[in-house]
């Protein structure tokens, strides 16, 4: 039994399962009816239906910034990339004759995708081909996204009266949301394509030591160059998932802020902003977390004003639990003490949480 | 010296890591001005007790005692205020500060609450200056050699007035002259009273500077002997903990015969006249199958500027490369390896290893980006793989799940190695692959080289040490300046000597 706590809380998932957990034990006794779901013609409705279809955005943001982190950089235009996607989307189908014509919404969708991977790759272009730090080359795009955004929009806030667009952000299929259906099955594909193939220890080597890799015969540019690619497209589908959610294009606002939540979805869920290591499920997690904690704000009637503010402190408690020196300190030594490793005891997958190290440097 | 007290005693002290005992119940002491050498082979435990000694590693039981009280360290930095100094292996210093900064780093002397920069310099000037070392203190750290580095650390550490100094591998890459500009710099701090506690792996160094002995072996203690009593032979067999059988055999002559197996041979890499402005200057190499050819020459001549050539790892601007009498391009790793050309690289740390991967991983990691991500190599092919050459090379721990970053410094090397055979290269190029690592596993890979020769592999193998050259190369390329100088085989009345006559004179190919 004891030995089943310890494999438990030894799991790289554990911390970030058990928060989300409690986060939606909490959110349940605040409001009633958290965890009722209905079904009304054909369709789940209910409060965590809600938190998955209004995670989606985020979700493929963060399974695309997970990929950029594992290699050591970091996508800051993702934001952008999503109000250019929409952006483009939506002025294609304005100026359809017949706006509800699937061909029509098809190209618009084909366009923005296209788009986004053109926006992607060009990252990936200044970080890999050019050599620029990551941090600066995606800052470029974050800049010129929205202005490129705005461009296509005409400074306006183009609106869509699409009933086939509508359906990428607020249709159903087979009783669930269909950009639930679709961030999932972008989730599902990404975790396949690293793990089914080599490519996810690839990526975790170049993030691990790009040197290395790169005597190790790793094509290590193409490899980030794919990674920003993702990244874009990723973002692009977000983007339309947004746009069509809200019906319209709105260069300013679409997708603002949205790279610091998917940053930290992706670090919440375990995968470390060194590069190297990374867990496409423990960002998942991170991001239902992050969607519950924005939902059950506004479940628990905190003001507006100090939602942020309230944000950023049960952050900075979940980032706290989840340090192994913190929780040893705090909860005192024994029980969820960073593990010392016993000898004989097989490395489990715990031996890499970060926490878990134990490497100064004078 | 014997019957002064000891400044440090370190007691049954334990240290685990998941799955492995690194330390169980070691004493260690250290004496007041001597130079006490720590040995014993890679993964005896020596860097793990020098850390738990400053603070890097909490033990699991054992006591210290520092002058007497009995202290304990839960960071480097209160073993520092402590008066344990340290110099890593990889400097730990900040090679884009000055010397003077990294002097007084934290420690500056003010004016006014500022920073009094002259004051600083001056004081970082006539510190060094006692040690004997006329440098410009406001120049970048980095600009200066390692060795120079090395000595500034001590410099710090001398100017801490620290009881106990600790060197972990000092020594392993810096050439002759520098290893005895810097026994001179800790000639003076013994003087001074200071405590040394000193790691390498060359016996002769210990023998030239230290006064006293520890052998650790498997994380246990295996004796403390004064220098004088303890000669070479019986100090290798503590550390081995068996008798010089395995190194006399590799001592006994290899087949020279070598000579006519390249003959009338093609080439199974022949570079001409390749060279890179600013790295190496055009030079001609021929390695059949089945031969050693070694490269001699001091640090910093060229060595491993030809075998990054070769390798593609610099893109050569002169020259061309021939496999097997085929011009062929290699203009990156990638494109050597498809060729058959493996690098171990001199730097396992930073050009060889990913830390974080397992050993699988790392083992793997050279043949499977060479099938491209595309076709993973199937998981139970791995394992075989894998498993074979974990105890053919004798890897320790076995588990190919551990980090590398876990392993010692000797079977990360020989993680390095069997990474590229399992790609089975026609020409492999070992870079240093015997540095930093202990007697035990050096004579292994030595072995291992013959072995492969045998087998007809094509190697080229690079070592700072001419003995090891000498012993296993059947043919010599020597390198001056940055220019391979001579070629010659390794014949009869080929010594030591001579190459260092060569290398000395840069005589022209003839």
């Amino acid at each position: 039994m004891n030995e089943l706590l310890k494999r438990l809380t030894g799991h790289r998932l554990f911390w970030p399962i058990a928060i989300l957990a409690l986060l939606l034990i909490t959110s349940a006794i605040v409001s009633d009816d958290f965890f009722s779901i209905t079904i009304r013609e054909g369709a789940l409705y209910g409060p965590l239906i809600n938190i998955l279809r209004y995670g989606a955005v985020l979700m493929l943001v963060a399974v695309g910034m997970t990929l950029v982190i594992a290699t050591s950089g970091i996508d800051l235009s993702v934001g952008a990339v999503v109000a250019v996607s929409g952006a483009l989307a939506c002025f294609w189908i304005s100026r359809l004759d017949d706006q509800n014509s699937v061909g029509g919404v098809l190209t618009a969708v084909a366009l923005a995708l296209g788009l986004s991977v053109v926006l992607g790759a060009w990252n990936g272009f200044l970080v890999a081909g050019v050599g620029i730090q990551p941090i600066v080359a995606t800052l470029i795009l974050l800049v010129a996204g929205r202005g490129l955004a705005q461009l296509i929009t005409e400074g306006q806030i183009i609106t869509v009266n699409s009933a086939p667009y509508a359906t990428i952000g607020t249709g159903y299929l087979f009783a669930f949301p269909v950009s639930v259906i679709i961030a999932a099955a972008v989730t599902a594909l990404a975790m396949l394509l690293t793990r089914r193939t080599a490519l996810g220890m690839l990526i975790e080597a170049v993030g691990g030591n790009a040197e290395a890799s790169r005597l190790a015969g790793i094509r290590a540019r193409r490899i980030k160059v794919l990674v920003y690619t993702f990244s874009g497209f990723c973002a692009g589908v977000a983007g339309l998932i947004y746009s069509s959610n809200v019906r319209g294009a709105d260069g300013n606002n679409a997708g603002l802020f949205i790279e610091l939540d998917a940053i930290l979805a992706v670090v919440i869920g375990g995968t470390s902003l060194a590069g190297g290591r990374f867990t496409l499920s423990g960002t998942v997690v991170g991001v239902l977390m992050i969607q519950s904690l924005t939902t059950s704000i506004y479940a628990m009637g905190v003001p507006p004003e100090t939602s942020m503010l309230f944000k950023a402190l049960v952050v900075t408690a979940v980032c706290l639990i989840q340090s192994p020196a913190f929780r040893a300190k705090v909860f005192g030594g024994r029980r969820w003490a960073a593990r010392t490793p016993r000898a004989g005891e097989p490395p489990g997958p715990g031996a890499r949480e970060p926490g878990h190290r134990v490497e100064v440097r004078a | 010296m014997t019957d002064a007290r000891p400044v440090l005693t370190m007691r049954g002290i334990t240290k685990r890591f998941p799955g492995v005992t690194a330390l169980s119940e070691v004493d260690f002491r250290l004496f007041p001005g001597e130079v006490h050498a720590l040995m014993g082979e890679n993964g005896a435990g020596k860097s793990t007790l020098l850390k738990v000694l400053t603070g890097a590693y909490t033990a699991d039981s054992g006591t210290v005692e520092l002058d007497g009280a009995p202290v304990h360290f839960a960071t480097p930095l209160q073993a520092q205020q402590a008066g344990i100094s340290t110099v890593y292996q990889e400097v730990n210093l900040c090679t884009n500060l000055s010397v003077a900064e990294n002097i007084f780093i934290g420690r500056e002397p003010r004016r006014f609450g500022a920073v009094h920069w002259r004051e600083l310099r001056r004081r970082a000037a006539e510190l060094l200056a006692r040690l004997q070392i006329e440098i410009d203190v406001s120049a970048d750290l980095g600009t200066y050699s390692l060795a120079i580095q090395q000595m500034v650390a001590i410099a710090r550490a001398l100017d801490v007035d620290a009881k106990v100094l600790v060197l972990d591998e000092p020594t392993s890459s810096l050439d002759a002259s520098e290893v005895s500009e810097l026994f001179r710099v800790m000639r003076r701090a013994r003087e001074a009273g200071v405590a040394i506690a000193f790691v390498t792996h060359f016996l002769d160094q210990v023998y030239e500077i230290s006064d006293r002995i520890t052998v650790l072996r498997n994380g246990r203690l295996v004796g403390e002997y004064l220098t004088a009593d303890l000669p070479q032979v019986q100090l290798v067999k503590a550390m081995i903990g068996k008798d010089l059988e395995a190194l006399e055999r590799l001592e006994e002559p290899k087949e020279k015969a070598s000579a006519a197996r390249t003959q009338n041979q093609r080439p199974v890499v022949e570079a001409v006249e390749l060279g890179r402005r600013g790295s190496v200057a055009p030079f001609s190499i021929a390695i059949h199958a089945g031969e050693v050819v070694g490269l001699a020459g001091l640090l910093g001549s060229g060595r491993t500027e030809v075998a990054r050539l070769l390798f593609g790892a610099d893109r050569a601007d002169h020259g061309r490369i021939l496999v097997n009498g085929e011009p062929v391009t290699v203009r990156t790793p990638r494109g050597a390896i498809a060729h058959n050309i493996a690098f171990c690289s001199e730097n396992r740390r930073t050009e060889g290893l990913v830390g974080e991967l397992t050993v699988r991983e790392n083992i793997i990691l050279a043949l499977q980006a060479a099938r491209g991500w595309a076709r993973p190599i199937p998981r139970r092919r791995q394992d075989e793989l894998v498993a074979k050459y974990i105890s053919a090379l004798q890897i320790n721990p076995p588990d190919p799940n551990l980090a590398v970053r876990d392993l010692s410094g000797g079977n990360q090397q020989k993680v390095m190695l069997a990474r590229w055979l399992i790609t089975e290269p026609r020409l492999l190029i070992l870079d240093e692959p015997t540095r930093g690592i202990d007697v035990g596993a050096k004579a292994e890979i030595q072995r291992l080289v013959v072995q492969l020769a045998d087998g007809g592999m094509a190697l080229l193998f690079i070592s700072a040490e001419l003995e090891e050259v000498l012993r296993l190369s059947h043919k010599i390329a020597i390198l001056r300046d940055r220019r391979v100088v001579s070629e010659i085989a390794n014949s009869e009345g080929v010594d030591a000597d001579r190459i260092m006559a060569t290398i000395a004179s840069g005589a022209q190919e003839s």
